[in-house]
């Protein structure tokens, strides 16, 4: 069944009767082999057949690489004059707080970009119609997060590290005066973004691109809760343990607290990692039951429509 | 016993509770190396079946085994030996040609992959295109380009929902020949769903006839002509979708 006719033709195919080939391959003339009916491919070669996919995005066209970088950019150079007007009223004691004020600004860019790059990547998965196609590849679902978790990574830094080096030569504030923990506290913060990124996947996989909004906002509804700009203590007392409960709060408070004091604030860190883990684990959950649900009610065709 | 491309067991779906089944109890055994038509009016139950038959639709109840493999289960194992085409489905449209079939050679793991695509643009006409967004091709060059992307794996299984809808004669007629050629070449099974008789005539050998998600016949067209006393599948077709039966057909 293996071999070539007379003709070049392969042996298992001559016409509608031809016999079944199933589960070996198959070579016909010229060399070629049919691969029948077992799996083919790595994980990682389909991860990135995900991320090549966006890839080829960014790489024709410059304003999309231009408009990742565009919006940090802005929020750095008007926090930046803020911040400069700050320390020149105040002295120097509002150094030290403006330089509280522009890490906060460029670490919250990073869980912003990184939702935002995992939320969009898949919308344009939607807006293509393309999921049709992904779904009956044989990409898991988990295969799919990490692509696009990879992706988040391309984009934040693409959107972030311009912002951070424009912050120490205009205002001389250099992030990585955090020290090598600023590695951690940034990883932290990625992985809260693909956190409400999966969960806000979900909801455009329940409610299809009518969904999609949030995607661009999520986030700034979170921002007054996370402890970006000023301490938890600030809050409420009622609304402290919510904002507690948010990973971004404790890198924050982390941070101020090594800009402050120079000190390392490892509990803060840990609690910020361990909610991580909570978070993607609810939102991992959340996901899979709405893949499971659109997979039931025939959604994955039309969303998009 | 060799393994059936696709085993269907009771295949029933049904969207809502209480609702009347999109799908009823369908089943049937589709050896390799065959091209089947799955035919039937709009609402018949064709895209339901096919979506099911892919695993992106959940049945209520009946089972799948493609290609050996239980799609409630295994469904990863069976999808990287199927592929699928259809024009209501589209590829990423600011993709080149080439850019599209890349990324779902890197999906189906395709070894050799830069000479498979070499191959399949010049089999399907697209090395002029290959570096054009797909989303600025013609109706036709858009099917040719779904077509690559269906082939890119050399599938075993290969469903088509439609192949040829809303192309001109010349061009419905290349696709139905590069089919043709493929799975003689191949030994592959195709599942054809389709509205054009003519088409459904000259590539299946075997016909499912569904109506209200039923299998309402079953045969070669050549049984079902002689079956009906007809002429062509089209009499038969509307003989099936209006309701008249063998006896009053004859």
């Amino acid at each position: 069944m293996t071999g070539t006719d007379d003709r070049g033709a392969p042996q298992a195919a001559r016409g509608n009767d031809a016999a079944p080939t199933q589960g070996r391959a198959v070579t016909f003339a010229g060399g070629t082999t049919a691969f029948h009916g077992r799996p083919q491919g790595s994980p990682a070669r389909r991860i990135w057949g995900l991320i090549f996919r966006h890839l080829a995005l960014y790489r024709r066209s410059w304003p999309r690489l231009l408009e990742l970088m565009y919006w940090p950019v802005l929020q750095m150079v008007v926090w930046g004059f803020i911040t400069a007007y700050l320390a020149g009223v105040q002295g120097n004691t509002a150094s030290v707080a403006a330089g509280v004020l522009l890490g906060g600004v460029l670490l919250w860019e990073v869980t912003l970009r990184s939702q935002m790059g995992f939320a969009i990547s898949f919308l344009e998965e939607v807006w293509s119609r393309n999921l049709g196609h992904l779904f009956v590849s044989p990409l898991r679902p988990w295969e799919l997060v990490a692509g696009l978790a990879a992706m988040s990574v391309l984009r934040t830094v693409a959107a972030v590290a311009p912002a951070m080096i424009l912050a120490f030569f205009l205002y001389g504030f250099g992030v990585w005066t955090l020290g090598p923990v600023l590695v951690a506290y940034v990883f932290a913060l990625m992985a809260m973004g693909w956190a409400v990124a999966l969960a806000v996947t979900a909801l455009i996989l329940r409610h299809g691109a009518g969904a999609e909004a949030l995607a661009w906002g999520v986030m700034f509804g979170i921002a007054p809760f996370a402890a970006v700009f000023y301490p938890v203590a600030i809050l409420p007392a009622w609304l402290q343990p919510v904002a507690l409960a948010i990973p971004a709060a404790h890198v924050f408070e982390g941070m101020r607290a090594a800009l402050n004091n120079g000190a390392m604030e490892w509990g803060h860190l840990g609690w910020a990692l361990a909610l991580d883990v909570v978070w993607m684990a609810g939102a991992a959950w959340i996901f899979l039951a709405q893949f499971h649900s659109a997979r039931v009610r025939g959604a994955l065709l039309n969303i998009g429509e | 016993m060799e393994t059936p491309a696709l085993l269907v067991e009771g295949l029933t779906k049904t969207y809502r509770p209480g609702d009347t089944p999109a799908v009823d109890g369908l089943s049937f055994v589709m050896p390799m190396g065959q091209t089947w038509g799955l035919l039937g009016g709009n609402g018949a139950g064709k895209s339901t079946t096919i979506a099911m038959l892919l695993g992106l639709l959940v049945p209520s109840s009946g089972r799948v085994v493609a290609l050996g493999h239980d799609m409630a289960t295994d469904r990863f194992a069976a999808l990287a030996g199927m592929n699928f085409s259809s024009p209501y489905i589209a590829l990423p449209h600011r993709l080149t040609v080439e850019e599209n079939l890349r990324v779902y050679a890197h999906l189906y793991g395709v070894p050799d992959s830069k000479r498979r695509i070499a191959e399949l643009l010049e089999e399907f006409a697209l090395t002029d295109f290959a570096k054009r967004p797909a989303g600025q091709l013609s109706a036709g060059q858009k099917t040719r380009v779904a077509l690559a992307k269906a082939l890119v794996n050399r599938p075993a299984l290969l469903l088509l929902d439609e192949p040829t809808a809303s192309l001109d004669p010349d061009t419905g007629d290349w696709v139905r020949t590069a089919l043709e050629r493929y799975r003689a070449e191949s030994g592959a099974a195709m599942l054809l769903a389709s509205h054009n008789m003519a088409e459904v005539e000259r590539l299946c050998s075997h016909v499912v006839m569904l109506k209200g998600g039923r299998a309402v016949d079953t045969g070669s067209p050549a049984d079902l002509l002689h079956r009906y006393g007809r002429d062509d599948l089209e009499e038969v077709f509307l003989d099936i979708a209006r309701g008249r039966n063998r006896e009053d057909a004859l």
